[in-house]
Formats: structure tokens, sequence, C-alpha cells
């Protein structure tokens, strides 16, 4: 870990503002340092070449005056957003070798500030699962490490986003949040991740899992620096109907002071059977630390909690079985070879898509087909709309709800892989928020009694990103959170 | 869900199973619709279905071409191609 690796993206922009680097410095050391990491797997592909042109590109850009603001920032990009003429797979076999041919609207406009893309960042295949080991091109590795030395998941699906800003390998990384994916694997990793309000980034380009719960995010090591990214990925773009037409606020600008004034809502039904005493613990020490900073706690109940991932997995494959029927092996990806076309098709698509995939296209098609679509999908959309006005019933009370981020620290590779309702039930606390479209941040407040970190995640009003940061921020400081994972922290000693 | 389900699901899934597939799917995919059949329990009674949190009017636009001459960059990914065409196996029969 050089001291170019550990620096915030707030100060490697002042850094570079001030001629202390340059972007292809700052970039070079961050490809080293992947380069050491690569046990990690935290990329499907590296793309170091363009990297140190881009590099080049922003040097000269900001010699001219001409600073974005993110100029000549490397990040990791979640092989999810499609990037012109880099390889694109979404975790999966049946886009191996897919070149796009465009660029995705959050990564042209992330470039259009001046990033710089290190590489394309691994993940679950197309995104669907909450520990990376259903990609096709094997799983992540979290930095952290088991008490006994083993190998822990670093979460997902943005598996590889996490760990590699974790591991210092990249300043930031972009994520997609689904029904956690960004939150999760955030808490997981000891970074902080945001997603924001559904329909703040644009769609337009991101191979697509569920429509009306996939939203774009952003992963870095602080709270501010995640703002700083979000303002360059957002903003309103004719090319994503669902994209909101709507001013991108300076969300860092909204950081800093105390809490007065505010209410901060904590949610009973969050208070699951068999959640573990230390979860329990950081939950109520974040509760100590609003209070400290000023606020005002307050009870809110969210009555429909139980229900939402039952309504996840019912919306969530309904959708992905549509938006997964293009791939057919006829105009991009994976073509099974066989001579007639309907045997084409179907044989493409087993050995294009990996099993859980495969379960959740089924299920959608299950409950999308003839006799079940209203007792399944309508019914789930109608309990989908109680949530939502769970939500908006709790915002009268309070200004952002605090609630843990997940039920537990990261667990073994291969834990919970024997029963597929184990795993989704990693994503109790994030999937109310995804199906409610409201913006949520995972910050990371604390370690387990294994020396593993735990995130709590604060949850906002549809909008107000800009409070999720200020708490977010006041969260950061009294955490303090300084921590570094197994990895480096070996290094380092 | 039996296993006759679980083969017609595939089907309408346009992906191929093997019989072994069949039969280690139809427990899991048994197991997740038991756990969404929880739903049964809420009373939706009058609750108008929310397809998107979104209340965004789409509008319409000006019905222009705005792109188009990239050939060439539509049949880049594609498995086979010929002279500007997708090409898939024969799907007309051939009379003998």
């Amino acid at each position: 870990m050089s001291d170019l690796t550990n620096l915030t993206i707030k100060d490697a922009l002042k850094g570079l503002e001030n001629k202390d680097f340059t972007s292809v410095e700052l970039t070079e050391a961050h490809i080293k340092a992947g380069e050491a990491a690569k046990d990690l797997k935290c990329y499907i592909t590296e793309t170091p070449d363009q990297a140190i042109e881009m590099a080049k590109a922003s040097d000269a850009k900001r010699a001219k005056g001409d600073a974005g603001l993110l100029e000549g920032i490397p990040l990791a990009i979640k092989d999810l957003f499609c990037t012109n003429g880099v390889q694109t797979t979404a975790a999966s076999h049946i886009l191996e070798g897919f070149k796009p041919q465009y660029e995705s609207t959050v990564t042209a406009n992330l470039f259009a500030q001046g990033s710089v893309m290190l590489g394309k960042a691994n993940l679950d295949e197309f995104a669907m699962g909450s520990s990376n080991t259903t990609s096709y091109f094997g799983n992540v590795i979290n930095p952290w490490k088991g008490a006994d030395g083993k190998d822990l998941t670093p979460g997902g699906s943005s598996g590889g986003s996490a760990s590699a800003v974790a591991a210092r390998i990249a300043m930031g990384a972009t994520g997609t949040d689904t029904g956690g994916s960004i939150r999760q694997p955030a808490a997981f990793c000891g970074v902080t991740g945001m997603k924001p309000t559904y329909g703040r980034c644009s769609r337009f380009g991101t191979v697509a899992f569920a429509s009306s719960l996939d939203q774009a995010g952003t992963f870095a090591r602080t709270v501010e620096d995640n703002a700083i990214m979000l303002r360059a990925m957002a903003g309103h773009d004719a090319k994503d109907s669902t994209s909101a037409n709507r001013e991108v606020p300076d969300f860092a600008a909204a950081m800093g002071g105390d809490l007065k004034g505010k209410k901060i809502g904590i949610p009973k039904e969050y208070r699951v059977d068999g959640m573990p005493a230390e979860i329990e613990k950081i939950w109520e020490q974040g509760i100590e630390w609003m209070k400290d900073a000023g606020a005002e706690i307050v009870d809110v109940s969210l009555p429909h909690t139980k229900y939402a991932l039952p309504t996840y997995y019912i919306i969530a494959p309904a959708e992905a079985s549509s938006n997964l029927a293009r791939y057919d092996g006829v105009r991009y990806g994976y073509r099974a070879d066989e001579n007639i076309l309907s045997d084409m098709y179907k044989k493409t698509r087993a050995e294009g898509f990996g099993d859980e995939v495969k379960r959740r296209i089924m299920i959608g098609t299950y409950v999308l087909s003839a006799g079940y679509y209203d007792a399944y999908y309508i019914k789930a959309q109608k309990v989908r709309r109680l949530i939502l006005n769970d939500f908006l019933a709790a915002y009268e009370k309070c200004d952002v709800l605090l609630t843990p981020t997940a039920p537990s620290a990261a667990f073994a590779i291969g834990e919970n892989e024997d029963d597929p309702i184990k795993m989704y039930l990693n994503d109790v606390f994030t999937v109310p928020a995804s199906l409610a479209g409201v913006p949520g941040m995972s910050v990371p407040a604390g370690l387990d009694a294994n020396g593993l970190p735990l995130g709590l995640q604060i949850i906002g009003r549809p909008w107000d990103e800009e409070m999720v940061f200020k708490v977010g921020g006041a969260l950061e400081e009294a955490a303090n959170f300084t921590a570094l994972p197994h990895t480096l922290a070996k290094k380092a000693a | 869900m039996d296993k006759k389900t679980v083969e017609k699901v595939a089907r309408l899934s346009s992906i191929e199973m093997s019989d072994a597939e069949l039969d280690k799917m139809a427990p899991q995919l048994t197991n997740i619709i038991g756990f969404i059949e929880q739903l049964s329990e809420v009373d939706t009674d009058g609750v108008e279905p929310l397809a998107n949190v979104v209340d965004i009017e789409l509008k319409l636009r000006k019905d222009e071409i705005t792109d188009g001459a990239c050939a060439d960059k539509v049949l880049a990914n594609a498995p086979e191609e010929t002279q500007g065409f997708f090409v898939v196996p024969k799907i007309v029969e051939q009379e003998d």
C-alpha cells in the first residue's frame, strides 16, 4: 500500500490540483497495487493500457485548466456497465467476449468528468447473488479474512467493486443495486456504498436485471468521496425514460455540522428474530452516536417489512425473465452449435447461463405465466405499494431511518450455498428500500468479535440523498472506522 | 412444483434441461414458490398495483431519425453474420 493508494478521492483531487503528483502516477500506483492483489479476483477485465492513456489525457486536460469533478481519479467499473470497445460480460458466459459499440451513460458521465477506468469489476452473474459466487469468472475474495484465515465472500452482487476499494486497488468504484447489491458488499468489505433514489442515475447501457429496481451507485472509502462520485455520474438522460429530470445537487456540500433538529427513525420491524447480538449491539451504538450528534431518535413502524423479500422474489425474477429473453445466441454473445433454430436457443441458454440465473428466469417465467399472473405478479405489485406507503408514512415522523445493513458479517465462501432462500435472507434489510426506490447508504461502523467489519444503513426520503450524506457523514465521524483489511494490515506490519 | 411443471417452465424459458437437472430444480423452485406464497396473507383489497416508483410522465419526443447507418456496429458482436445480416440455423425445411 503506497501513500497514493491510501488517499481519499477528495485528497487526491487536492494533490492533483497542487501538482504533488499526476494522474499517471496515481493511476500507475493503483495498477501496481492491483497486480499485487490479483488473488482477490476483483476484476474480470483489467484495462491498464487504456487507464494510462486516460490518465495522460486527464493530466493534459487539467494542465489546460479544464478539470472535471473527478479529474484524474482511477476507478473500477462494475462489469455490468457497457464500455465502448471493452469486453462487458455481466459475469456471464453468455456475454463472454461481448464488446459494446457504445458507452453507458453512467460511465460516459464519469469519463467526461475526468475519471480513469482501471478495469471491469467482477460481480455475481447478471448481478444475481449476495456472495459473488455466481460469477462465471470465479468468485471475488474479500480482503478481510476469517478468524481462521479462511477466505470470505465480499458480498454481492457488486463484490469486485467493494473488494477493490477496500483493498486500495481503486479509489472508488461504480456499483448497481437491485436489492442490496451495493450496500451489503460495502458492509462486508468495510467501505461506504451509496444507492441513490431510483431514477437518479440513468440505466442506459447498464445490463438490465430488474428494470424497475436497478439503480447505479457508488463505492468509496469515505462518505464524502461517495458524494463527489455520485454528483459526477448522476443526472437526467433522454435515453432512459425513468431517469429523473431533476437537478443534481452538490451532495458533498450538504455534509457537515451537527444533527440538531434532525429526526432519526428506528423501524421496529428490523429487529428480526435470530438477529446476532453483535448486529443488535452495533445498531444500538449507532443510535447512541446519532443522539450524541444532536439528533432525536423516533420509533417508527414499517409494518410490511416481512413481506419485502417475497415481494422482491416475484418482481425481480419476473422482470429478469423478460430482460434476459434477449440472450438467444443471434445478435451477440455465446451461441451453442445446433442445426435447428429452436434447439440453438435452448442450448445456448442452457450452456450460457449459470444455475442461479436459470432459477430466477424460471421463477419469473412461472409467476408471469397464464393463470398465475394475478396471483403472484399483480399481488406482489400491490404489496410493493404497501411497502412504499410504509416508508412515506415513516418519513412524516423522521428524516432518515437507521438500520443494520446486513444480518451478519462476511461469511465464508461456499456458506449458504445449499439453500437459495438462506442466501436471499442476506438482503432482508436492504430489499425494502429497493422496492420503495428510496436512497440508502451503508457506512462501516465497527468490527465484530472476529475483527470483521459491520455496516449501518441510512435510508432517506426519495430525492433527499443530501440528508443521507449529512447523517452518513456524522455517523462516519462518530464511528471513526480506521481498521485495515487483513491483506493490507499484514503488508503494513 | 412437480417435475412436469418444471419441464414446462423450462420450455417456456427456452432453457434445455436434462432429466437430472429437472430433478434437482423441482424442489428448489418449490421452496422458492412456497416462500413467496406468504404474500397471500396480506390484505391488498383496493390497493393499486405499483409498477414503478418513479412518478414520471412519459414524454413524447419528435418522431425523427437520430441515428442509423451503423450496420457494422450492430453486427460487430454477432456470432455469425454475412452481407449485413445476422445468420441463424436454417428454419425453412428443404424439399427433397
